[in-house]
């Protein structure tokens, strides 16, 4: 397909676009309001405001993507209605981003997990056949760099620091890996946005993600834990259990108070 | 929120602009000091603040002694000649 074709899908195209945009969005916005939990509860009031600046940076890059998928749908639906509106079956987003603090080991592995696949993704995506997502995405990536290397810095820093932080990071990075699956594996809709040139080929970007978070456990002195069968499909909308009381809280306002203002 | 800390302090300079100095805003916690660049990036520079970042463990900082400030500080003070305020400025000199 030519990059014209890629700029401007035709209604064939177009849902399918929606529900693309859809699954960068929920996966940013879902782990945004993650971070948002630890406010007030982060081990030290620097890592408060570090995790805070990362989620606002996540609730930005989803306002762009839901601003632009609401635009292409035509339906009238704003960012607001997207991000608040949808039922859990709804949503999108990758079923690692909705998994549970835990405790700041979990949070660390999650994030670096994700930021390295997130930075691998949007570095592709400024290269995007849709020059409005490659534009959103040459912004993203410049805030992703810091993300992850925040959220490496700590991996290091607990995998490689005392006794109890090695074995307590060893056992979220157990608990989590399961999740990384679905990061790489294609589906129909993967595969659709890939020949049309709008989005990366899932193997080819896996290839390149496994290869950045090797570098980081080796100097975490962490194993990489092996690949289990079952994979999970939130960018399907099929999620854990932990997504409804995600969203449950984050869209009890806006339901209760339509159309709230500040 | 935790107060009990076994990070050590650091102290946190920032520079505004390019051509300007780096200006002492406060100071962090932080294991070490990668991690103080970080955190003063996140707790000082979040409204635009700076484009560099110092950072100095403030156990590294020497310091004068406030009881001595008399015997330091006192026989300046009535020194004011040596403040350039003695001369006439022509007004053609607009930024002096």
């Amino acid at each position: 397909m030519s990059a014209e074709a890629g700029a401007t899908p035709d209604s064939a195209d177009r849902e399918a676009r929606v529900r693309y945009l859809l699954r960068l969005a929920d996966t940013s916005l879902v782990l945004a309001q993650r971070l948002g939990e630890w406010v007030g509860h982060a081990p030290a009031l620097e890592e408060d405001l570090g995790l805070a600046n990362t989620a606002l940076d996540l609730l930005g890059q989803a306002r762009l993507l839901y601003a632009y998928a609401g635009e292409l749908e035509g339906a009238g639906r704003d960012e607001d209605a997207l991000a608040f509106l949808r039922e859990e079956a709804d949503f999108l987003n990758v079923t690692l981003a909705e998994q549970p603090n835990g405790d700041f080991g979990d949070t660390v592995v999650r994030q670096f997990l994700l930021d390295a696949w997130q930075l691998e993704l949007y570095e592709w995506l400024q290269r995007s056949a849709d020059p409005r997502l490659a534009a959103i995405a040459a912004k993203a990536v410049r805030e992703k760099r810091y993300h992850l290397r925040y959220s490496s810095g700590w991996v290091v820093r607990l995998g490689d620091g005392t006794e109890e932080s090695h074995a307590r990071v060893s056992a979220s990075l157990q608990q989590l890996w399961p999740y990384t699956r679905e990061l790489c594996d294609a589906d129909d809709l993967d595969r659709k946005m890939s020949s049309a040139g709008v989005a990366p080929d899932l193997s080819g970007l896996y290839a390149a993600w496994l290869r950045r978070v090797d570098t980081v456990l080796a100097e975490a002195r962490l194993e990489r834990p092996a690949d289990t069968p079952y994979l999970w499909y939130g960018k399907q909308g099929r999620h854990s259990e932990h997504l409804g009381r995600l969203l449950a809280l984050m869209q009890y306002l806006p339901r209760v108070h339509a159309g709230a203002r500040w | 929120m935790s107060t009990e800390r076994d990070w050590p302090l650091y102290e946190i300079f920032i520079r505004a602009r390019g051509g300007l100095d780096h200006k002492h805003v406060g100071s962090v916690h932080a294991a070490d000091a990668q991690m103080a660049v970080e955190h003063a990036r996140d707790v000082y520079t979040r409204r635009n603040e700076g484009v560099s970042i110092w950072v100095v463990r403030s156990a590294d900082i020497v310091a004068s002694d406030p009881a001595e400030a008399d015997a330091l500080f006192e026989p300046a003070r009535d020194k004011i000649y040596r403040h350039p305020t003695f001369y006439d400025i022509p007004k053609e000199v607009e930024t002096l």
